[in-house]
């Protein structure tokens, strides 16, 4: 039991990570710093425009990609992924 | 071949592809029902759960929301999305390992209580209702604009279509339609957008094209766009918030909890065969949905910035109205676009004081409908933007109208009502459900309800405050019991309810506000379609005080709990009791 609990406690640590992440690339820059981050432009982007329009996304995407690459990980670690025989 | 006959064919060809999916993928049993057999690929799924997800307000109302909120439409697009990345960690995988048809059935075992079940289906058949007139109007609006046929006619006929896939094949028929819709509202939406960006910027990909200069010129596309507007009087596109940042922060989370709440969705994820395939599956959603997603603000700067050139083709030289191009007097004719020449000097002034304005209307709509004209596109092109208006329309009524019909017949009647009936006559019970489920959302389309305008927000909102709470805590916190569980539910939903209704009227007659609605009334400011994040904080306070005063679950629910956190003994998805 405490092997899960360990695996529990890695997981809720990757998902507090990744939600950091995702909390600080859409309300952190796409609003909160909206206006200072326009004062930098990357093409014709504003800064804080661009991840209010597109890059809060991707950077979505990769998060999901890497929470799940990460627990398939931890499960096998933690051996209890599903494959695993009883 | 004429615009029209070539509308009818392309439109005609999907949709005897999609009747044609129906006949082969017929459900044989309630697995197959409720969960397309549990077999589905995590990319297949991925693309369906797109398609599930992006209903018609995303595909033909959402560039031309953005087009004129600038900034501020970013909360639809962050907030549309945000949700996924809550899904993927907070309930999908853990939804999956629980391993039963339903979203409501979770509710009721994990928190031991037929009544939470109850709940969980009012709430899940209230939201999903209210979402699914917006899509009925959706396929009757597009019927009426391209093929010309009356809006009547159009929603029997789109009735018609979801009836055969639906309860001929349940969710089976359902995902392999919604792979192939998918398809078909992609193209139909990035190929306008290629032209647009290409002719505009010399950019192909729009989401580069966006931050790219003008065709032969060395200002940015964004910049002029600002400037054009900033000289007719309009706020800057870039920089125009939505009210406030508090309200824009607000919104963006409801939307997100909202998104990560909606049964629809969350149900997709139980036709994957294993827990990690429930996670890179979202991910996979995510893919195709942002496809749409960042092209989107594309599109939306683009035509804006095209509408302003057709207006007023260089500085201080507007239209001549009897000179105005095809499209225009097109769209003039369906009432989206209205002119007043109000100085009489026959020429169409554009501009932000209501005095002098003369484009009198102008509908969000029209910014995604009238794209491939105003960039003379060709008729096949305009024909594919009919039939992924359509296809964005069905996909997602589909999958609304199969969380409703599982909901009664499995939740309700098997679990609750008549728990004897076998797995034959749950079958049938179900295919009754969906037809009848289509008929009540058919009667809602001719008959759309006066507060269906209000409603998909409320949908958002419903779902945030009150099923995503419940959910997250039934996984993340081992001793919430039944009394806080339904308490919070009770709490979220009502403090949500009473905000939207205080200030849209109760059941959104407008003369039943009790208080205006008007931004100086409002909570700090926020909107009442945002309110959803405040319900669901709300929600979370009034579970943990209640659970903590009452008794803890019985032992054998914590034991639930920790089996639910941990993938291995998975089983495939079953709906026994």
């Amino acid at each position: 039991m405490s092997q899960n609990n360990n695996y529990w406690q890695a997981n809720l640590r990757l998902i507090a990570l990744c939600l950091a992440i995702w909390f600080v690339v859409s309300f952190g820059f796409g609003i909160i710093l909206v206006g200072p981050l326009n004062a930098i432009s990357i093409g014709g982007y504003k800064l804080g425009f661009w991840f209010a329009n597109q890059g809060s996304i991707y950077v979505f995407v990769v998060l999901i990609f890497y929470y799940a690459k990460r627990m398939e990980k931890l499960d096998r670690e933690h051996n209890v992924h599903e494959d695993k025989d009883d | 071949m004429s615009l029209q006959a070539t509308t009818y064919l392309v439109v005609g060809l999907t949709f005897a592809l999609y009747i044609g999916i129906a006949i082969w993928a017929r459900a044989s049993t309630t697995k197959d029902f409720y969960v397309a057999g549990g077999h589905i690929h995590p990319v297949a799924n991925g693309m369906a759960t797109a398609a599930d997800w992006m209903s018609a307000a995303s595909f033909i109302s959402m560039a031309g929301l953005i087009a004129f909120m600038g900034y501020g439409g970013s909360v639809f697009l962050m907030g549309w999305t945000g949700g996924y990345v809550l899904l993927a960690m907070l309930l999908a995988p853990y939804l999956r390992k629980f391993g039963k048809f339903t979203v409501p059935e979770f509710i009721g075992d994990r928190y031991y209580s037929k009544a939470a079940r109850i709940v969980a289906v009012v709430c899940l058949i209230v939201a999903s209702v209210t979402y699914v007139i917006g899509q009925m109007k959706g396929i009757g609006v597009a019927f009426s604009r391209f093929l010309e046929v009356g809006y009547d006619t159009g929603l029997v006929i789109g009735m018609g279509i979801v009836f055969i896939y639906a309860v001929l094949g349940g969710m089976k028929g359902i995902t392999y339609t919604q792979i192939a819709q998918y398809c078909v509202l992609i193209m139909a939406y990035t190929i306008p957008a290629i032209f647009i960006s290409l002719e505009l910027t010399g950019n192909p990909v729009p989401q580069l094209g966006l931050g790219s200069t003008m065709s032969g010129s060395d200002v940015f596309l964004l910049d002029r766009l600002d400037q054009v507007l900033n000289d007719l009087g309009f706020a800057a596109y870039t920089t125009q918030a939505r009210l406030s940042l508090t309200n824009m922060f607000v919104y963006t989370m409801s939307l997100m909890i909202g998104t990560a709440g909606l049964p629809h969705v969350i149900i997709r994820f139980f036709t994957v065969p294993k827990v990690k395939d429930a996670r890179s599956s979202a991910g996979w959603a995510l893919v195709f949905i942002a496809i749409l997603y960042t092209t989107a603000p594309a599109v939306a700067a683009m035509a804006r910035l095209n509408l302003i050139h057709t207006i007023e083709p260089s500085p201080g030289e507007y239209m001549v109205y009897d000179e105005r191009p095809d499209w225009v007097r097109k769209w003039e004719k369906t009432g989206l676009l209205a002119f007043e020449d109000k100085n009489g000097d026959g020429r169409i002034q554009y501009s932000a004081n209501a005095e002098t304005n003369e484009m009198i209307k102008i509908d969000n709509d029209i910014m995604v409908l009238a794209n491939p004209e105003i960039a003379g596109l060709p008729n096949w092109v305009i024909a594919l933007v009919a039939a992924g208006g359509l296809a964005a329309a069905l996909s997602t009524a589909a999958g609304l109208l199969l969380a409703i019909s599982s909901a009664i017949s499995h939740d309700l009647l098997k679990g609750v009502w008549m728990p004897q009936i076998n797995e034959k006559q749950e079958l049938m019970a179900s295919r009754v459900a969906m037809s009848g489920a289509i008929l009540v959302a058919g009667y809602l389309g001719f008959n759309p309800p006066g507060f269906a305008a209000g409603t998909v927000a409320l949908a958002f909102g419903l779902a945030a405050s009150s099923i995503f709470p419940a959910l997250m805590m039934g996984i993340f916190n081992k001793r919430m019991n039944k009394e806080g569980a339904i308490a919070g539910m009770i709490a979220g939903l009502g403090v949500t309810l009473l905000y939207v209704f205080q200030h849209k009227g109760v059941m959104f007659i407008a003369s039943a506000t009790y208080m205006g609605d008007m931004p100086q009334n409002w909570f700090f400011g926020i909107e009442p379609n945002a309110f959803g994040a405040i319900g669901a904080v709300v929600n979370f306070a009034v579970a943990y005080a209640v659970s903590n005063m009452t008794a803890p679950p019985p032992e054998h629910i914590q034991h639930l709990v920790e089996s639910i956190r941990i993938p291995h003994g998975s089983k495939e998805i079953t709906g026994d009791h």
